[in-house]
């Protein structure tokens, strides 16, 4: 009967308050991490709108390739009209 | 006769203590089991916007790399343009005179040109200033009257320009002398004339 006792003591006074502080410790911390799980979300979705102008990019390809294309006309034109430096050396 | 529930004290003690055991079991492990439904949402959440991001952001790289490549293209055709017509020692000036320091970067595709010391085509009319009046009115140089006919005939533009040259270069010599070189270090230097900077011997008349 002693042992019961002594059996209960060390339930009561050990092991309840070592399973309530381990699941206090789970519980804190699947609370702290909500936050920043919510804290990502927000962020994802604004990543996500910053990069609605990335379609906008298939429009400045094709104006960059227009741009250089007319440089080359230009260019070549000028490679016509223009002397060649050779006619300076010294 | 024994009572069907009869226990021994230490006995119903050791009850209470499990069931407090599984009484916090239960109240953590829902809490638990809460949180977690809330991070699962937030973390539906983020996967959607990742997802968007994703594929918002695949055709970026191709897109760039294109642009990249028709733009080196661009750089290379009139960096080769610039050296040709103007001489690698010209054309760095020229590019030193528009972007003062850039010099010393040279040209990509001339890695000499970084060692060239530029001429300071800024501040002399060299052969990069006639070549500009070649092009027409747009060029100040080539202005010479607002009011008279444009110096470049736009149907025979090439013969025209040419006219633009002193009258030996019509006769389409092999040679021609180089640009001045001026400034401290310029392998001619001039005398400074007493009379710059001293006062007026006459003032001007009103």
């Amino acid at each position: 009967m002693i042992l019961w006792w002594i059996g209960d003591a060390v339930l009561l006074v050990v092991v309840v308050p070592i399973v309530v502080y381990l699941l206090r410790n789970v519980l804190n911390a699947a609370k702290s991490i909500v936050p920043s799980v919510q804290a990502i979300a927000t962020v994802a979705a604004a990543g996500s709108k910053d990069l609605d102008a990335g379609a906008l990019l298939i429009r400045t390809q094709e104006q960059a390739i227009e741009t250089i294309a007319g440089v080359a006309n230009y260019g070549g034109s000028l490679d016509v009209i223009l002397d060649d430096a050779d006619l300076v050396e010294a | 006769m024994t009572p069907v529930l009869a226990f021994a004290p230490a006995a119903g003690v050791m009850i209470l203590a499990v069931l407090l055991i599984v009484a916090a079991l239960v109240f953590y492990l829902v809490s638990v089991i809460v949180q977690l439904w809330k991070i699962t949402e937030g973390l539906d959440v983020v996967i959607a916007g990742v997802g968007e991001i994703v594929a918002k952001s695949a055709p970026v790289n191709d897109i760039v790399t294109t642009i990249n490549q028709h733009l080196d293209a661009g750089v290379d055709a009139l960096e080769g343009l610039l050296v040709k017509k103007a001489g690698i020692e010209d054309a760095v000036g020229l590019v030193d005179g528009m972007y003062p320091g850039s010099a010393a970067a040279g040209f990509r595709n001339f890695p000499d040109s970084a060692q060239i010391t530029p001429p300071r085509i800024g501040e002399v009319y060299t052969q990069g200033t006639l070549t500009l009046a070649r092009l027409g009115r747009e060029a100040p140089i080539a202005a010479a009257n607002p009011a008279g006919p444009v110096l470049r005939n736009v149907e025979a533009g090439s013969l025209a320009a040419r006219l633009l040259y002193p009258d030996r270069r019509q006769k389409r010599p092999k040679s021609l002398a180089r640009s001045p070189v001026i400034g401290a270090d310029s392998p001619e230097q001039y005398e400074q004339r007493d009379d710059i900077g001293a006062p007026r011997k006459r003032m001007p008349t009103r």
